[in-house]
């Protein structure tokens, strides 16, 4: 039991995260409207893989792909309040999940790293 | 960009367009429908080039290994050699024995096919017609019981399809069909779990399926079932589903008739709220909706946000190129 990934649960602690993650963005009125599609169970697997990312599992995520998915949102006035607030849920869903602290800091940490390229900074 | 080959045709794809957008803005008349990925009415084989995964990954082992794919789903930048599948390979021959009108618009169709299909009551399969247009109808018959497969068929306005389905198709004339397709159907895998079906319109038609589905295999949980209607000579199996479930006390059947609300109220896909305010916990349910897109939309999240998990929601938009108001 080395990395993060594998101290935080693996996949199954993604699974278990993943509905209480989106569904308490969905609820936020302050940033839902950039999760809403036509296609949620697509939206769903997206913060599944971003999930995964977050917890230091295996993904093929780069800085460059990260600015251009987000571009459209930047674009639709995506900002730092935005960010904040989604790394607001992401900290709460794992404190629900009762998740060691320190784990929850080094999850926030990567989570945080993406900022300026989300952001398009 | 890629160099897409169609018969004689070399074409040229455009960036960010997919397959099925570079043969129809070729004036192509490639079959198509819901252009999302889900009817499948758009599938065709590759016979050569590299198919990125995303364009086969809906698509079952045995049709991605023969190079079949969704054209509307494939976006790629390698050139690819494509062609239309072969009939026999897709499709079987079913046979009109019943049709029986149940409202105003809805008539209800049984065909039979000279090999049983192997189905689960509320998947879909596509029909085809001698010309070659393709929709596709949802399965409210259960292969356990019946030995027929039992589309309902609403005559839409503007329709080619239904209007010949419900009209001109005769008893003892055939059609070709493909499936079936599709992953809204009941598993019997879990007898308790309280159930929410919501259908508009004909997407009662897999409900039903679902439903009867579920009694077949004593399903003890409760169950409720909401038809929403335009008008009440559209709740189309109103006694049959009353008559049906009259001895299982778990199971409810609720019509909700829209047509004392606002458009806005319809259009927005809000009719189905009812059925929320009902059951405002959904923890733990497993929740089956179909019908008009933005009503499967709108309850899709409305019931996630519920409490409902993504895995225990299973959906059915009826995609159809007639219902929509901006063309795709």
């Amino acid at each position: 039991m080395n990395t993060l990934f594998e101290k935080i649960g693996g996949e199954a602690a993604v699974n278990a995260a993943v509905d209480i993650f989106y569904r308490k963005v969905l609820a936020d009125d302050s940033i839902s409207h950039f999760f809403e599609t036509t296609d949620m169970a697509a939206q769903h697997a997206k913060q599944k893989s971003f999930l995964t990312m977050a917890f230091g599992g295996p993904n093929n995520y780069t800085g460059a792909d990260m600015r251009k998915a987000h571009a459209p949102l930047v674009a639709k006035g995506l900002n730092e309040n935005h960010f904040n607030a989604v790394a607001g849920h992401l900290q709460a869903t794992l404190e629900e999940l009762n998740v060691p602290e320190n784990l929850i800091d080094e999850v926030m940490a990567i989570a945080g790293s993406t900022k300026d390229d989300v952001l398009g900074k | 960009m890629a160099v897409i080959t169609y018969g004689e045709h070399l074409l040229q794809s455009e960036a960010g367009e997919s397959v099925l957008d570079t043969l129809l803005r070729n004036n192509i008349d490639a079959p198509y429908s819901c252009k999302a990925g889900v009817c499948q009415t758009c599938i065709m084989q590759c016979v050569s080039g590299q198919l990125p995964e995303t364009a086969q990954q809906e698509l079952k082992p045995n049709l991605r290994e023969q190079g079949y794919f969704l054209s509307c789903q494939c976006f790629t930048d390698s050139d690819l050699q494509i062609r239309l599948p072969e009939s026999e390979q897709l499709f079987v021959t079913a046979k009109l024995i019943e049709k029986q009108r149940l409202s105003p618009t809805v008539y209800r169709l049984h065909l039979q096919t000279a090999t049983p299909l192997f189905y689960h009551a509320g998947q879909f399969i596509n029909v085809k017609r001698n010309d070659g247009l393709i929709r596709s109808y949802s399965l409210a018959s259960l292969p356990s019981e019946d030995n027929s497969l039992e589309l309902h068929v609403k005559r839409m306005d503007n329709g080619a399809m239904s209007h010949w389905m419900t009209e001109d198709f005769q008893i003892g004339e055939n059609i070709e069909i493909d499936g079936p397709i599709g992953n809204c159907f009941y598993a019997s895998t879990s007898h308790d779990q309280p159930m929410l079906l919501v259908g508009s319109g004909t997407g009662l038609a897999p409900l039903i399926g679902i439903l009867r589905d579920a009694l077949h295999n004593n399903h003890s949980g409760p169950v409720y079932l909401y038809h929403v209607s335009f008008k009440e000579d559209e709740l189309y199996l109103d006694k049959e589903i009353k008559a049906l479930i009259e001895n299982t006390p778990n199971v409810h059947y609720k019509p909700i008739i829209t047509q004392h609300m606002t458009e806005d109220y319809v259009v927005s896909g809000r009719a189905g709220e009812t059925a929320l305010v009902e059951h405002p916990k959904l923890n733990g349910w497993k929740i089956f909706i179909c019908g008009a897109p933005a009503m499967v939309k709108f309850m899709q999240q409305r019931a996630y946000l519920a409490g409902a998990s993504m895995n225990d929601i299973y959906s059915d938009p009826f995609e159809t190129r007639e219902l929509r108001k901006e063309p795709r």
